[in-house]
């Protein structure tokens, strides 16, 4: 059985025509002034689901959070939360929370107070707090800092006194603004993973406003992509890599080959797209793009193999010269300047530590692909 | 050979000699920046203070200035010592028997409280106000709450006199809208102190309530409204605690001063309010007596200093335990 990319969980109910959605936009605008953050966007999120709005920063997915939040009210359309509408109902009467950018930790206030403040808004009995406290420090791994107040942590413990305080209440949604932006590389790969255990151990529906694509990548069961305010993609992490919607989101994600051209020929099985520079390109998965049309061929660089011979069984060969080699340690990445002008990226795992067809810049190389390796676009 | 060894085994120890010295030095730099402010409180606070306190515990005197001389050598060693047994604390003793010092005190620090609170209530939501606005226009506010300091101080108390006497023009406004029927009474009462105390005092409340509201993260509130807090409380429990310093700090800079003040009460609460500024006014000038108005500053010094370092004394703490 073929699939794109690896499937992290069994979990997928926007493929069920029968699921029903937890989380609606529909059709929501939402204008500051003249400007207009969110464009008449409909999107779906479903119960359980870990998404992510993922996006360049004045995109307006703070502004989806915000709203659903209740901090922003939309100027046109509905948001409905388990089939309810929300409109009108201000931040404090609404089943969600948030885990803040800036995680707005109440610094008067010990770490315990903090986790404990939205239980005492709904007038928790006292024992039933300090249990419900216990608990969330426990999860968070922050037993021994409940009396400390928030400027007596360092960032990371700070991060987890966030969402202990905003998972608390158990949210029907947990909202996350950023939740890895402030912390450094290496703290932000291990609390990925621990976000996703917690999302599973709780049961809650997490969307997760992010520019980090990797981090939307490798925690979210769907991604949505915006720009100026309008849904590019909604789609799986794969689906978003190995088959982008349009140009935008095969940009936005990942590094990528573009080959601007035209369908040449189509038959049953193949196509042949005539690049705008000279090269002749065979691919299986054209879609809908019919003879003649304007497409755009895109490519990932890790599809692409290099050798310094043309390869005899490859379907689609281009020649051309090694003008950059950058060595990153797990891989390599070659930049080749084909003979058309167009330039190339192809990256290779080191897989051995020995290479054994070495090259070098100004080698003469031939880049080399399969006919399904890349897509066709024609948006 | 031994030239070069002598010479490499003096030069540490030269080094080692001068160093110390020139850490001392720059100890010596180090202590002097900080001598200044404690010099500057000795000669314009302690010296002042010290020559006060030996006018309280000396006598009136027909002479210029009116009391036995604070320190006088004409009397040689002997003498010098001899001023010292003359020295009594029948002031202090005689303030404690007229009840009007004590009066005076009680009222002074009921009516500075009193005003302070008002002050609070008035310039709380003015700098929240402030802080809440705009960045653009918030420099604009912040001079228009400095602009009355332009104009002298004195001169806009005397204002207040043209807007609160009964033919003045507040009367004429509340007459000729028809609110009332009756002039107000206001001027050469306590609601006059009241107002001109906290009409002259507001910026020294709103400023520092402002630096702390101001510096508030809004995503605070944010967080609160998130986790179920409705807006008023949310004030209670998260914008006000945070701006308690600005609010200590506001309330001290107007209690201090408003407890001795002396032309409020005089310009606008008329002869039968009693406050202590006023009594110190009237032994100096009127009474002439040095003395007993010099014990009267002591007194009014202490009973400012005593909640001013517990005041301290409590931050000092708090910052101990990390706040």
């Amino acid at each position: 059985m073929k699939s794109l990319g690896s499937i992290r969980r069994d979990f997928a109910p926007w493929n069920d025509p029968n699921a029903k959605p937890y989380i609606q936009f529909d059709n929501v605008t939402k204008k500051f002034g003249d400007f207009t953050a969110v464009n008449n966007l409909s999107l779906t999120i479903f119960e359980r689901e870990f998404f992510a709005l993922l996006g360049a920063s004045g995109c307006g997915k703070s502004t989806l959070l915000r709203m659903l939040a209740g901090f922003e009210e939309p100027t046109a359309g509905r948001i409905l939360l388990d089939g309810q509408d929300l409109r009108g109902i201000p931040p404090y009467h609404r089943p969600v929370n948030m885990m803040f950018q800036s995680y707005a930790l109440f610094p008067h206030m010990t770490v315990e107070n903090n986790i404990a403040f939205g239980l005492k808004q709904d007038g928790m009995p006292k024992p039933e707090i300090a249990a419900r406290v216990a608990e969330m420090l426990k999860l968070v791994k922050l037993e021994q800092f409940a009396k400390r107040k928030p400027h007596q942590l360092s960032g990371g413990q700070r991060q987890r006194v966030a969402l202990a305080r905003s998972v608390a209440k158990r949210p029907k949604v947990l909202l996350l603004d950023e939740p890895l932006g402030a912390l450094d590389k290496k703290l932000r790969e291990e609390t990925q993973f621990e976000l996703m255990d917690l999302q599973q151990k709780l049961g809650l529906t997490f969307v997760v406003v992010t520019h980090d694509q990797e981090e939307a990548m490798t925690m979210a069961d769907r991604i949505a992509i915006l720009d100026k305010g309008e849904v590019m993609q909604v789609a799986t992490p794969p689906e978003v890599y190995e088959a982008p919607a349009s140009r935008f989101v095969a940009h936005f994600v990942g590094n990528v080959n573009m080959f601007e051209g035209k369908v040449a020929e189509r038959t049953a099985q193949t196509t042949r797209i005539a690049g705008a520079t000279g090269a002749q390109i065979v691919v299986e998965n054209a879609g809908d793009a019919a003879a003649g049309a304007d497409i755009v061929f895109a490519i990932r660089p890790e599809k692409i193999r290099i050798s310094s011979r043309k390869p005899a069984d490859a379907v689609n060969a281009l020649e051309g010269e090694v003008y950059d080699i950058a060595y990153l340690g797990d891989m390599t990445v070659y930049h080749v300047r084909l003979d058309d002008g167009q330039m190339v990226r192809a990256s290779t795992m080191n897989a051995a530590r020995v290479t054994e067809d070495p090259l070098s810049w100004n080698d003469r190389a031939w880049v080399s692909f399969r006919s399904d390796a890349g897509v066709v676009l024609t948006r | 050979m031994s030239n070069a060894t002598a010479a490499a085994a003096t030069s540490p120890s030269a080094d080692a000699a001068q160093s110390p010295l020139a850490r001392l030095g720059a100890a010596f730099v180090g202590r002097l920046v900080i001598i200044i402010p404690y010099l500057w409180l000795l000669f314009f606070f302690l010296i002042p203070f010290i020559i006060v306190f030996k006018i309280s515990l000396s006598q009136t005197a027909i002479a210029m200035p009116p009391y036995t001389p604070v320190l006088d050598f004409s009397g040689g060693i002997s003498g010098f010592f001899d001023q010292f047994k003359q020295l009594s604390i029948d002031n202090y003793t005689w303030l404690t028997e007229d009840a009007l010092y004590f009066n005076a005190y009680v009222t002074s620090v009921i009516i500075a409280a009193i005003s302070t609170l008002l002050t609070l209530l008035v310039g709380y939501p003015i700098a929240y106000g402030m802080s809440r606005a705009p960045a653009t226009i918030r420099p604009t506010l912040l001079m228009l709450v400095i602009l009355p300091f332009w104009t002298s101080f004195l001169i806009r108390v005397y204002a207040w006199i043209g807007i609160l006497k009964p033919e003045g023009l507040l009367n004429q406004l509340l007459l000729a809208t028809g609110v009332i029927s009756q002039p107000l009474i206001i001027l050469n009462t306590y609601t006059a102190i009241f107002i001109g105390i906290v009409y002259s005092y507001l910026p020294f409340m709103v400023l520092p309530l402002y630096s702390s509201l101001e510096k508030m993260d809004y995503s605070l509130i944010e967080a609160a409204k998130d986790l179920g807090c409705p807006p008023t409380s949310a004030f209670w429990k998260i914008t006000f605690p945070l701006s308690l310093p600005g609010v200590i700090a506001g309330c001290l800079l107007v209690f201090i001063p408003a407890v001795g003040e002396f032309v409020i009460p005089d310009l606008l609460g008329g002869s039968q309010t009693l406050m202590i500024g006023k009594t110190l006014w009237n032994e100096f000038f009127a009474n002439r007596d040095w003395p007993v108005s010099s014990a009267v500053a002591v007194i009014l010094l202490l009973l400012l200093i005593v909640p001013i370092m517990l005041f301290q004394q409590a931050q000092a703490r708090a910052q101990e335990q990390g706040k």
